[in-house]
């Protein structure tokens, strides 16, 4: 791969579409860390979402003409970088799919896909980055389906928290488990959605942690929505804001003083 | 959940009664931890699983790519044999076969699992011409005495609870004079050995299902764990076997290597108790076996599946191990999908059967988590089979209106950035001043299916591009 600026450190942040809409904070965040490890971090305003929606919908033509879009938003830079694993599963492994009979935008498809990565995965294996923070808390962590299974994102998280000064770690059973989210799976099958989800939230109240983490923000306003009916205890923050430092605003869903 | 008229076609309905069932979430929740975790242990503990699993690939790929030259070759075998091989392409031709074979002399009937006699609603043809069907294996035996269809491929009463089936043998069983109501499982199954061995003595005909027919060898191999499937084609006079034609794999190593995945995916079991090869009548000096044996393949929409982009599910061999990790199957259990088979490999199966426009609820109820394609012993990869569906659903013009109407108004503001980031600034603000300081919204507009179960957590007040722009300038 060429270098496609001097350094060859150039980040193309995607912020992710409910990001930018629910928690911007977690776009700092992944600012705030990939700045951090002496990278240059750029968010094109060109940018509005992966195009998972359409995909897992059925709509293959308007998920291509989206990925169009973002591959072309994303030219320019050594690496693209998002705080979700779905998103980027999304780019890594289905975008190049979209372009079977289209060898052209097959290839700049591929090319996006090998320099794109999940946050935590660009924070622990490019980055090499060290943890710098302190947050007195006992935390739980969700693996979030696509991240997990679509691109191993297991111990990348848990080797950045085992950083954080004061952190405990407490590992909830089957936090392997789909917490019912899904996409638009969760607004078309929301009986079944709310089964999965609250037994997610067992698990959680079950592990004795004062903080739940994740690295999915779908994942995470699931969780915390459903936290919150049951008017459960369990605060909600993506990993990015604990690992930056940037847990100073009200949790995910939580009430503001 | 009414069974009788239960359809694919119902799904959302069948789901929802499903999750109302408290029986079957205690009965669901009890299996599934059995399941996950002996399956773990068992694949942990062998080594070469991953090199098992590519070479099984391997084979069924391979059979299915000649499936017309080694279904011949199995037919020539089993002939050679002294057997006969009856072809059908739809459940009813199937159906009519088996009642040819089994004549009106018979009076009873054994049966051992078989998934293609479901399809064929094999057991309701044989009642209505005056048949007395006998169900052998011991989950098959309950769900009859409680007149429902199988839940699950390999574990057909996974869905009631101890205490249900102790009420059923209760009812049913002081007609033998056994009077006493039993609670304790090995009790359970001792009283149904006992009901069973007098009918196996006393039977015509035995019809049970393969798990793999061998080309090679003309056998045909099912697996059990009550040794029932040995005695339900020993003793009866006829035999037949009802398989569907992906079941073909060359030869009998091929078996092996297939069997070793089976019962560590299935149960978690090394090898399930009983392994039965069948193959022909019995000769001249054999001590016992069936003096006829015959094998009707369906083919059931089957071979159009070949050559097309969902191939892969024909690898399937039917373990059961994706229904054990579908969180979803896991909340609604096997009644509300509406056919025969469920969890992943029936959403994506059932569709190519009976139709998508009939089931098209079943490849779209699903997080597309891929629990189900990590842990197939075939590398069948599930999600992306049931998208294929989603796709097909879509260029079919089945996706309801809603969501067809959503998706392009989203699909037009998502490549305008400057509308989009316009309208998302407005979506925040607003959804932030509905929530106030509360942090939730108990309801939100256009957003019933989010919280009707959840509440919705309120975005920050300004879009992160908002924030950046600010920032930056
Ligand atoms: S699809 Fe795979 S996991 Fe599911 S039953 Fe078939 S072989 Fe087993």
């Amino acid at each position: 791969m060429p270098d496609r600026t001097k350094n060859n450190n150039r980040v193309g942040l995607l912020v992710t579409c409910l990001v930018d809409l629910f928690r911007p904070n977690v776009g700092f965040a992944a600012v705030k860390l990939i700045e951090q490890a002496g990278f240059e971090v750029d968010v094109p305003s060109a940018q509005t979402c992966c195009g998972q929606p359409a995909y897992n919908s059925g709509d293959a033509k308007s998920a291509a003409a989206v990925a169009r879009h973002v591959i072309r938003t994303f030219e320019n830079y050594d690496y693209v970088v998002a705080p979700s694993g779905s998103c980027i599963g999304m780019i890594k492994e289905h975008y190049p799919r979209l372009f079977e009979s289209d060898f052209d935008l097959k290839t700049k498809a591929e090319d996006l896909a090998q320099r794109t990565y999940e946050l935590t995965t660009f924070l622990v294996q490019v980055c090499k980055l060290k943890v710098n923070t302190t947050f007195n808390a006992t935390v739980t962590y969700h693996d979030s389906c696509a991240g997990l299974r679509e691109l191993g994102v297991k111990n990348q998280p848990r080797m950045l928290l085992s950083q954080v000064e004061g952190l405990k770690l407490n590992e909830m059973e089957d936090s392997e488990v789909c917490c019912g989210f899904g996409g638009t799976f969760c607004v078309k099958y929301p009986d079944i959605s709310e089964r999965m989800v609250s037994e997610k939230t067992n698990n959680i109240k079950k592990a004795k942690a004062d903080f739940i983490l994740g690295g999915d923000l779908g994942c995470l306003l699931n969780i915390a929505g459903r936290i919150k009916r049951e008017s459960g205890e369990t605060q909600v923050f993506h990993v990015a804001e604990v690992l930056a430092g940037m847990v100073t605003i009200p949790a995910i869903g939580e009430k503001s003083e | 959940m009414n069974l009788e008229n239960r359809s694919a076609a119902r799904f959302k309905q069948q789901a929802a009664s499903a999750l109302k069932d408290n029986n079957l979430k205690t009965a669901l929740a009890k299996a599934k931890d059995g399941f996950v975790l002996k399956r773990l242990h068992a694949v942990e503990d062998l080594d070469e699983f991953e090199a098992i699993r590519a070479e099984a690939r391997k084979i069924k790929d391979h059979a299915l790519s000649h499936l017309d030259f080694y279904l011949e070759e199995f037919e020539r075998k089993v002939k050679e044999n002294g057997g006969h091989v009856h072809w059908a392409q739809t459940p009813e031709q199937a159906c009519a076969l088996v009642m040819d074979i089994v004549g009106t002399e018979a009076k009873q009937v054994l049966k051992g699992k078989s998934m293609v006699s479901e399809e064929m609603g094999l057991n309701a043809a044989l009642e209505a011409k005056g048949h007395t069907v006998v169900e052998t294996d011991l989950g098959e035996y309950i769900i009859q005495l409680a007149h429902e269809p199988p839940s699950h491929i390999i574990a057909p009463a996974v869905h009631k609870t101890r205490d249900q089936i102790s009420d059923l043998f209760h009812g049913e069983h002081p007609k033998y004079g056994l009077n006493e109501r039993l609670t304790e499982v090995p009790d359970l199954v001792n009283e149904a050995r006992q009901v069973l061995r007098e009918k196996f003595l006393n039977s015509d005909v035995g019809i049970t299902g393969a798990n793999f027919l061998i080309a090679e060898t003309g056998s045909t191999v099912i697996v059990t764990n009550e040794g029932n499937g040995d005695l339900s084609q020993i003793l009866p006079k006829v035999h037949i076997v009802t398989a569907s034609i992906e079941k073909v794999v060359p030869t009998l190593n091929d078996t092996a290597t297939l069997l070793r995945l089976l019962g560590r995916s299935a149960t978690g079991q090394e090898m399930s108790s009983y392994t039965t090869f069948s193959t022909g009548p019995k000769r001249a000096n054999d001590h016992d076996g069936p003096e006829e044996f015959h094998v009707v393949l369906l083919d059931n929409g089957r071979s159009k599946v070949l050559g097309s982009e969902f191939q892969d599910i024909l690898r399937c061999i039917k373990c059961g191990a994706c229904l054990n990790h579908c969180p979803v199957y896991g909340a609604i259990g096997g009644h509300a999908y509406g056919w025969v088979y469920s969890g992943p490999m029936g959403s994506v199966l059932t569709p190519l059967i009976i139709g998508l426009e009939n089931s098209y609820d079943l490849p779209n109820a699903c997080s597309l988590n891929g629990r189900c394609a990590k842990v197939c012993p075939m590398s069948i990869p599930l999600p992306d089979l049931l998208r294929q569906h989603r796709f097909k659903a879509f260029q079919r013009g089945l996706t309801d209106s809603r969501t067809k109407l959503g998706l392009k108004a989203w699909a037009y503001l998502v490549t305008r950035p400057k509308l989009y980031s316009g309208l998302t600034s407005l979506a925040a603000k607003a959804l932030a001043l509905l929530g106030g300081s509360r942090g939730v919204l108990r309801k939100a507009p256009l957003a019933s299916g989010w919280t009707s179960v959840r509440d919705l957590p309120v975005p920050q007040g300004q879009t992160f591009q908002q924030q950046w722009k600010k920032a930056s300038e």
